[in-house]
Order: C-alpha cells, then sequence, then structure tokens
C-alpha cells in the first residue's frame, strides 16, 4: 500500500471508531438494548463528542499546559537518571564477573519485585513533589537499561576487541571506544521500552498521589465520577506518549547512522 | 637466531573441553623462526590451529606451554610490535571508515585531526579516498578488508600478522592488493607472518613458505624457501617454470594432510 493511502485508512479506522463509540454511547440515539436506563451507557463509557469539548477547554483556557509540563519533567527525568545509572551499572557488572556472580540473585530478585508498590513509599520518602514519581519511574527504567547494557558488554564482538588492543587500546580507551558505544546501542534499542517506562512511573505516581500531571486530573476527575473527563485525560496522554515515541525515533535515527537498517536502498 | 622477528619455541596450545567435550590439542610443539624482514607464509588446512597460532604471536591467547620471543625479548602480554589483520570483521561498526583507519593513532595519543589527516592518506593508498564517510556496513566485504588493512599499517608495525587477508576478494582486486602489500613491504622490510589457505598465493607472496600438518597437534611438516626474483608481480610469476615446479613440491608435500584435515573436521562434526 502506498504510505498515503495506508494513512488516510488509519485516520478513517480512527474516525470510525469515535463514530461508533459517540453511536453507541449517547442517551436516546439507539434503542436502548443492555440497558433499561438511556443514560447508563454514557455514564459508563462516556460521549466522544464531549471529552473533545473537555479537551478543548482544557487547551483553550490552558489548564491543560501545567499539568502536561509537569508531567513531561517527570518523564524526561525518570528517563535520563534510569538510563544513566543503568549505564553505569550495567557496564559495571558487565567488565567485572566477580560482582556480577555476587550480585547476581539480587539483580534478579529486584527486577522480578513488582516496583509499582514501591509508588507509596517513595511518596513517604520523597514527598508529594514530581521526585516520588522520578523515583518510580527510575526503578521501572533502570532495570531495562541495565540488562541491555550489560548484554551489550557481553557481547562485544571479541575480534573487535582484540582488534582495538592490538591497535593500541588502553583499558580505558576500550571503554570508551569499544564497550561504550556497543552498550549505548543497546540502550538506544530499548528506548522506546524505556521512555514508555518512564511515562508510566510518572503517571502512576500522580494518579496516586500529587497536586499536578496529567494523572492527577485523571485521579480527581475519577473522584467526581466525570467520566468524559477521565477519557479526555487518557486522551491527552496517548497522544503525548505518541509524541514521545517520535522524538524517540527520530533521535534514534540521528544517533544510530552506523547501524545497518533494513533497507536502504533508494526507491526510484 | 637471536635477532629473529618472531620466534615460537616449543608452542603448545591445548583448549579446555567445554560442557564434557575432551581437551583438545590443537597445535603442538610448534619451532619455528620468522627473520628479521622476512616474508613467512604459513599453509595448512582447514581447521589445523593457523589462527591459533597467530594469537600466540600477537600476544592474545597465551600457550599452554612454551612461548614466543619477539626481536630476542619473551613475549609476555600484548605484542607492541605487531599489527594484526584478523581473519573475521573486525571493523569497529560505529565508527567510519576514516575513524577506524586513525583509530590507531587516536588510541596512541596522536592529535585528532593528524590522525584524521593520515588516515585520508591511508586510505587513498588503499584505493578507498572518498569513503572516508562511510560506515562498515555500507562497505563492500573487500572494502572492509582494504579499510582493515589501513587500520593495520597505518601504525606501521615492524611485525605484520596477516590472517587470510585478501580470502575474500576477487582475484583481480586480490593480485592488486597482493602487489601493493609487497610494494609497501620491499620499501621498508617488515616482517610478515601471512596466513593462507591458497598455495599460490603464498608462494607468489614470500620468501619461505610452512607447511602444517592437520589437527590435532598440528605442527609444521614442511618448510620451503622461495628464491623466485624480487620484485615480484603476483600474476606473472604465477607463470613462470619455477612457480609451477615450486608449486608442484609443495602441493605434493600437502595433498596427504589436506585431505586428513577434511576427513578429521567431518568425523569431528559428525560424532
Ligand atoms: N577457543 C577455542 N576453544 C576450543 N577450541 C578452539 C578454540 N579456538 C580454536 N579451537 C580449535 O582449534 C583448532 C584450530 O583453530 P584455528 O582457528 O586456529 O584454525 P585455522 O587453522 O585458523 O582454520 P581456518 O583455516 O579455517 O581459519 C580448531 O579445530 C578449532 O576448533
Ligand atoms: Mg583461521
Amino acid at each position: 500500500m502506498k504510505r498515503s493511502t495506508l494513512r488516510i485508512w488509519q485516520a478513517l479506522i480512527l474516525v470510525l471508531i469515535f463514530v461508533a463509540w459517540q453511536a453507541l454511547t449517547q442517551p436516546g440515539l439507539l434503542p436502548p438494548v443492555v440497558w433499561d436506563n438511556p443514560d447508563r451507557a454514557a455514564f459508563f463509557f462516556g460521549e466522544p463528542v464531549k471529552m473533545f469539548r473537555v479537551i478543548w477547554t482544557w487547551f483553550a483556557d490552558g489548564t491543560i499546559y501545567k499539568h502536561l509540563w509537569v508531567t513531561l519533567e517527570e518523564t524526561v527525568l525518570a528517563f535520563v537518571i534510569g538510563s544513566l545509572l543503568g549505564l553505569a551499572f550495567g557496564l559495571w557488572l558487565g567488565l567485572s564477573s566477580t560482582a556480577s556472580t555476587l550480585l547476581d540473585p539480587y539483580i534478579t530478585a529486584m527486577n522480578a519485585m513488582p516496583r509499582v508498590v514501591l509508588a507509596p513509599i517513595f511518596m513517604v520518602w520523597f514527598g508529594l513533589g514530581i521526585w516520588s514519581k522520578v523515583a518510580l519511574g527510575v526503578t521501572l527504567v533502570f532495570f531495562i537499561v541495565f540488562f541491555n547494557v550489560y548484554q551489550g558488554v557481553k557481547e562485544v564482538s571479541p575480534v573487535v576487541l582484540n582488534n582495538a588492543v592490538m591497535l593500541g587500546a588502553s583499558r580505558r580507551q576500550l571503554l570508551r571506544h569499544v564497550y561504550l558505544p556497543s552498550a549505548t546501542s543497546w540502550v538506544f534499542s530499548s528506548l522506546h521500552t524505556s521512555v514508555g517506562m518512564a511515562f508510566v512511573g510518572a503517571v502512576v505516581g500522580e494518579y496516586l498521589g500529587s497536586a499536578k500531571g496529567v494523572g492527577y486530573l485523571i485521579q480527581q476527575a475519577e473522584g467526581a465520577f466525570d467520566i468524559n473527563s477521565v477519557f479526555a485525560g487518557i486522551l491527552v496522554l496517548t497522544a503525548f506518549a505518541l509524541v514521545l515515541d517520535y522524538a524517540v525515533t527520530h533521535t534514534e535515527r540521528r544517533l544510530l547512522r552506523w547501524r545497518p537498517a533494513q533497507s536502504e536502498t533508494e526507491q526510484l | 637466531m637471536d635477532r629473529a622477528a618472531v620466534a615460537f619455541e616449543d608452542v603448545t596450545c591445548t583448549f579446555a573441553g567445554r560442557d564434557g567435550a575432551r581437551p583438545y590439542t590443537a597445535v603442538k610443539g610448534v619451532t619455528l623462526s620468522i627473520g628479521e624482514g622476512e616474508f613467512v607464509s604459513i599453509v595448512g588446512p582447514t581447521g589445523c590451529g593457523k589462527s591459533t597460532l597467530l594469537n600466540v604471536a600477537a600476544g592474545l591467547l597465551r600457550p599452554s606451554s612454551g612461548g614466543v620471543r619477539i626481536q630476542g625479548e619473551r613475549l609476555t602480554g600484548i605484542n607492541r610490535r605487531a599489527g594484526y589483520m584478523f581473519q573475521a570483521e573486525a571493523l569497529m561498526p560505529w565508527r567510519s571508515a576514516l575513524g577506524n583507519v586513525a583509530a590507531g593513532l587516536e588510541f596512541r595519543g596522536a592529535d585528532r585531526r593528524e590522525a584524521r589527516r593520515r588516515g585520508e592518506e591511508w586510505l587513498e593508498r588503499v584505493g578507498l579516498s572518498g569513503f572516508g564517510d562511510r560506515y562498515p556496513h555500507q562497505l563492500s566485504g573487500g572494502m572492509r578488508k582494504r579499510v582493515s588493512l589501513a587500520q593495520m599499517l597505518i601504525l606501521e608495525p615492524p611485525i605484520l600478522l596477516m590472517d587470510e587477508p585478501f580470502s575474500a576478494l576477487d582475484i583481480q582486486t586480490r593480485q592488486l592488493m597482493e602487489n601493493e602489500l609487497l610494494e609497501l613491504w620491499s620499501a621498508n622490510r617488515k616482517s610478515v607472518i601471512f596466513i593462507t589457505h591458497d598455495l599460490e598465493e603464498a608462494i607468489s607472496l614470500s620468501d619461505r613458505v610452512v607447511v602444517l600438518s592437520a589437527g590435532p597437534a598440528t605442527h609444521p611438516i614442511g618448510e620451503f624457501a622461495i628464491d623466485l626474483p624480487r620484485p615480484r608481480d603476483v600474476a606473472e610469476i604465477r607463470l613462470t617454470p619455477q612457480f609451477i615446479a615450486l608449486h608442484d613440491r609443495i602441493w605434493r608435500s600437502m595433498k596427504e594432510e589436506v585431505l586428513k584435515g577434511y576427513a578429521q573436521t567431518r568425523n569431528r562434526t559428525a560424532a
């Protein structure tokens, strides 16, 4: 399929979903089948038209920006801190077999632990501000990056390594010019997942207790049984996540230019 | 023999068998010396232990017993006087061709700009000017080999260890590269250990050809001085009667080993 036709079809499906949604939930539009009360469907599932109206007012009066900004801030901080920690630990354990054998069971245990339940503890430690959300995101991002870097270090081609040694690389230079580039390529291959996780950490953290952020907006709306605002928040979050993902893809393309892509021939 | 560039002294390499496999003695009791400025080719059946020997000479692999002397000194650790061109892909995939060629100089603390400038020169010498900003995956297999060659030669090491460097090239490019190598070599006589499975290549380049037995417990079974006149043109020299006579003699001594090596490799994979 051509790219433009593909996009048109994708957009069409989206429109179709919302139209169907609206048709099924608008009170009195279709004869009631499941519920006797015609308002029930709208109560449980919201109405797209009203959702978009909510989103419109959020952007029109500007209330959404500060929430989006906070969520973005938390996501970026969690991602950066988690990645750096993961990179450092991954390099360390990847290069020192003593440390990795010693710590192996702990790493496995900590990774197996459902870390989202740490959120309330982080609230106690770091308060209701952004740092408790950042901490949650960090614990999620850290392990993804850590395992990838660890893997990356272990899988450096021995020939490339030996070659660098023969060319006169010192231990520091091996780290800088062989292990690090190899490991970062693995970090980037997990970039989508780790950015996603940073985002999840931020939103879940906000949802559980905060005074700002999109997660907080959703939580507030839920408290008031305002289903349309809940879905509006979810839509905004989804769009936000898509934008993040797009940004990641863009960075990835620029930084991993040396990696063979699937197809690179020019289509004439 | 004290001033030999590289001297193997009774080198034995036994690889520990993993997962219950029996230990495997790849090379056993190899004593061999390569003179200063000498070009020595090592031929032998596949899997006999040629790369293993070269790794020992590079200091990347410690022999189970015996040792290596480099210009009279006992080798411990990495051989700093040697350049090594590996059999497998060895370029750093995250560095451009130019970055790869200049890497050695950068590692040794050369000024980055100067290193790049010399890198450009070397790329030109191996016929790759204009390809400096390509990454290894954007180059053909033969081009990558040439980048590897430049990467090694830019450091001007007195000892060159080359493990089947040209086997991936087509015959024309290969002969060009061989002639280029001979020219570079005769300009400032480096000591070369050149591994190949191509007997013609070995004869046309070398001062001496060493034939290894089939594994396990590989050892040299024949040495042949190649007294063909220099300078040589690798394509033309193959047609001379002397060359053909030499080829015939060496091939007869090798044939048995090649067949043995092939049968053994097959049995080992079948078992
Ligand atoms: N790290 C290792 N562990 C176990 N066995 C090894 C190891 N390295 C090499 N060998 C074995 O030692 C033998 C010699 O290997 P080597 O790579 O030196 O062969 P080669 O002569 O270079 O072969 P080719 O011409 O195919 O490159 C082979 O049988 C191989 O299986
Ligand atoms: Mg080999």
